[in-house]
């Protein structure tokens, strides 16, 4: 809740989200200054700052990518305020480049970057770990492990990031972000840091000269990082089997410990700054231990650095296990209580005090059919994907359809028939579709299409879509305008007019920008189904490169604007199972507002799933679905 | 003095479909909990899940200690299900002999049974199952009354009312009212107020 992350109420204690602590850090740090791109587990925080903007005295903006972001927060520093700048992992992978210049850069006013990483990918494609990124830049980086720390972290990374003169990293997890627990509030400052003017010889210049300066940054960090508070020990003098962990990993290893009744023989060595490592804190808990079990979220890099630690210090003998030693814990997939338990127990042998669970024989088990994700009631994605499909099947070859990233991206399952072939990262869609569409004087005729959402377009498809024309690839470029960045909660992008801050601005047209380009643009509504069938099969007979943009609003926003209008199905026209059809609405078309009556054996529509399209009754062959006031398209 | 819970840490799971209000229902149920001076952590799956996926919350209070935000496999003391195959799911996986079971019995269908490929069980199937894995089990139509109250979308607090008739929940109706004053006003306060007090009639009798 925003009120809590301005409440100027210091110890007072609230429920606050992960992402809310890290936007009330940074207030209590008085940034005045923060930039992000959307993308899960990360998105609420620019979303909070956005709307305390005004009250709490700083800039907040929705940036068209994250190098964007990241570049406006170095532009911010230079001028010696302090900017937060938020990105999920996959963010971090696109603003490789800048990270690495910015820390040879180094920085004036504090920058902290928060990275929200996503292990088991539940809202992205990949679970990468961002740890390696301040590694490889020469990066500090914190992890916290509660909502507190979370947002201590961050209003100390910025004290931090003064200090060294440097970027400070913050890696939230997927736990963290969009965990809530008990979080005591401190002190906002009275006035936020007011830009200093940058001086004829000031510099910030990203160039090898300064390297070993970047590298002494790290060196003080390791400094000051061997007695932080984030960092502390629990557990018995002289630990037999001593536990690393950091971030999620610190309550499953205590609750695992209690659970094992191991409170004697095991201890437990909480990191919470993870890079550079404080190697004599660690080296002296190691001396004492005959085994150590790491215990971190994705990959094995807290044990692979301590590892190296132990490869340079011979006089370390001891066993190390984890996520590749021994293959104690998974080399993939998100941490829980239970796999910390059971590393335990593989370790100890002790076996906790057994709960009464009732364990039903596999034959005797109800079966349960899987959730799939699927688009919304009403998407406009849906329509446009049984578009796509409608017009390959007639279409003479194999079509290539070529996916990205966003709501659409569930075109590839069941939701969009199956339907892509290929999906990479941000903007790859066209990119990949490019180079397929140039292979056509080697013979390959195979239409293609590359489809990207209106914020995947701003934010990476531009460059791609002038390779494309520049070299007139022969493919079909489809854009899915839903005037939103939905999938992640309907974040404004360049498109729409709004800022992060609720101002009002000019929207873009991504219409003229590919006009500028110099592609003929066909925008079509994805909701008259049989018109841009047709309009899609036409372009697809062109030669050369083809841009469509298929405009209608994302559904769930757009029920929020206007009434929501009755649809029903007329029992008296509905055929059943004699139409022919084969439950056309439901079986096909597949919305969840759609849904069959076993005991009638008609049609029904849901209504409190349903969101008023009125898209399947144009769809209905007996013409028995309905919509008040007509059946007019939304 | 906080109050002591007759099982510590008291673990609570909220489950159903993405789009039915429980992360909502949960934060509000969570900050109750805190004003009362409990630890108390709060885990949610989401993100993706809004896409008529799969949404679960954990919930976890105690006096001493601040715990994780996951709950261990079989230590759920209390399962409160938005919908029915959703709550049998996460029954096999978190209930144990002790655990309290409420849900609501209005199907949310999955796309594989919307498109033909998967049948949707039968709620009398459910609840056997349930019966045999849980001490206690009772459906609410919780959709239904909120519906007849006014509006489909206050089902969640209309569970969370009969959540806080559950014995051993320390939390009392003027607690949880305390947040929903927070949080809405107007006619939505007193929808909210009313379908809460119908949840915490139907467990409290």
């Amino acid at each position: 809740m925003e009120w809590m992350i301005t409440a100027n109420e210091p110890n007072k204690t609230y429920l606050m989200q992960g992402n809310e602590a890290i936007a009330r850090g940074a207030i209590e740090a008085g940034v005045s200054f923060a930039a992000a791109y959307p993308g899960s587990p990360s998105s609420e925080i620019l979303t909070m700052l956005g709307n305390v903007s005004e009250e709490a005295g700083l800039y907040a903006e929705w940036s068209t990518n994250e190098s964007c972001s990241l570049g406006a927060c170095l532009g911010a520093s230079f001028a010696k305020v302090r900017s937060l700048c938020i990105m999920k992992q996959n963010g971090l992978l696109v603003v490789g480049d800048v990270l690495h210049s910015a820390s040879l850069s180094g920085v004036k006013g504090g920058l902290v970057l928060v990275v929200g990483d996503d292990p088991s990918a539940h809202s992205s494609t990949n679970e990468f770990d961002s740890r390696h990124q301040a590694r490889s830049a020469a990066l500090p980086m914190l992890e916290p492990a509660t909502m507190q720390e979370a947002k201590d972290m961050v209003k100390w990374g910025f004290d931090l990031s003064e200090q060294l003169q440097q970027l400070v990293m913050v890696r939230s997890v997927t736990r963290i972000s969009h965990g809530r627990s008990n979080v005591k509030l401190g002190e906002i400052p009275e006035e936020s840091i007011k830009p200093t003017p940058i001086g004829e010889w000031d510099r910030m210049v990203a160039i090898n000269w300064f390297k070993a300066a970047q590298l002494n940054k790290l060196d003080q960090a390791r400094e000051i990082f061997e007695n932080s508070p984030f960092n502390w020990y629990v557990g018995p003098v002289d630990a037999e089997l001593l536990i690393i962990t950091c971030g999620t990993g610190w309550f499953y290893s205590q609750e695992a410990v209690e659970a094992l009744d191991l409170k004697e023989s095991v201890g437990i060595l909480k990191l919470g700054c993870t890079w550079p490592l404080p190697e004599k804190l660690i080296t002296k808990h190691l001396e004492k231990a005959k085994r150590v079990l790491v215990v971190e979220e994705v990959d094995p890099f807290l044990e692979q650095n301590i590892a190296q630690i132990i490869a340079y210090n011979p006089h370390l003998n001891l066993e190390l296990l984890g996520r590749q030693g021994q293959g104690i814990i998974s080399r993939s997939g998100e941490l829980n209580p239970d796999i910390v338990r059971n590393a335990l127990i593989n370790i100890t042998n002790k076996l906790p005090v057994e709960i009464e669970k009732v364990e039903i024989p596999a034959d005797e088990m109800v079966v349960l059919p899987a959730r799939d994700l699927t688009f919304c009631a009403g998407c406009p994605h849906r329509a446009s994907f049984f578009i796509l499909k409608q017009t390959l099947r007639i279409h003479e070859g194999q079509g290539v359809v070529m996916g990205d990233i966003g709501c659409y991206t569930m075109g590839g399952q069941r939701a969009g028939h199956y339907l892509y072939n290929y999906l990479g990262c941000m903007g790859a869609g066209i990119s990949a579709g490019e180079g397929l569409g140039q292979l056509e004087r080697f013979g390959f005729d195979q239409p293609v299409i590359a489809l990207a959402g209106d914020s995947t377009f701003f934010h990476s498809c531009i460059p791609a879509l002038i390779n494309a024309k520049y070299h007139d690839s022969n493919m079909l470029f489809v854009i899915l305008d839903n005037s939103a960045t939905a999938m992640t909660g309907f974040q404004p992008h360049p498109g729409i007019g709004l800022t992060a801050m609720g101002k009002t601005t000019e929207p873009i047209s991504i219409k003229n920008i590919v006009e500028s380009i110099g592609c003929h643009v066909t925008v079509a509504n994805p909701f008259e189904i049989e018109e841009t069938t047709e309009t899609v099969y036409s372009l697809l007979k062109k030669p050369g490169l083809k841009v469509l943009i298929l405009e209608q609003e994302c559904a769930t926003l757009a029920v929020r604007k206007s009434e929501k209008r009755k649809v029903w199905v007329d029992p008296d026209l509905c055929r059943g199972d004699d139409c022919g059809c084969g439950r056309f609405c439901s079986r096909v078309w597949g919305c969840p507002g759609n849904i069959w009556d076993d005991e009638t054996g008609k049609a029904v529509i849901d209504e409190v799933v349903c969101v008023g399209c009125g898209v399947c009754a144009t769809l209905c062959p007996a013409g028995a679905i309905k919509v008040e006031g007509g059946e007019a398209i939304g | 003095m906080v109050k002591e819970l007759s099982k510590d840490p008291l673990n609570i799971v909220i489950c159903g479909v993405g789009g039915q209000g429980n992360i909502l229902a949960t934060e509000l149920l969570g900050s109750a909990f805190v004003d009362k001076g409990y630890f108390t952590t709060v885990g949610e799956t989401y993100g993706a899940s809004q896409r008529g996926g799969s949404v679960m919350s954990h919930v976890r209070i105690s006096v001493n200690t601040e715990y994780g935000v996951l709950i261990p496999q079989g230590e759920a003391d209390i399962i409160i299900g938005f919908e029915p195959i959703e709550i049998l799911r996460v029954a096999r996986e978190f209930a144990n002999k002790k655990t309290w079971v409420i849900f609501d019995s209005r199907p949310n269908y999955p796309l594989g049974v919307l498109i033909g490929e998967a049948v949707y069980p039968k709620i009398e199937d459910i609840v056997n199952e349930l019966e045999r894995l849980c001490a206690h089990v009772q459906i609410i139509e919780a959709t239904d009354l909120a519906v007849k109250a006014g509006n489909s979308q206050a089902a969640n607090i209309l569970l969370m009312g009969a959540l806080t008739a559950v014995p051993y929940v320390p939390l009392e109706v003027e607690e949880y009212d305390k947040v929903l004053v927070q949080r809405f006003k107007g006619n939505a306060l007193e929808l909210n107020r009313k379908v809460f007090k119908i949840g915490y009639d139907l467990v409290k009798k």
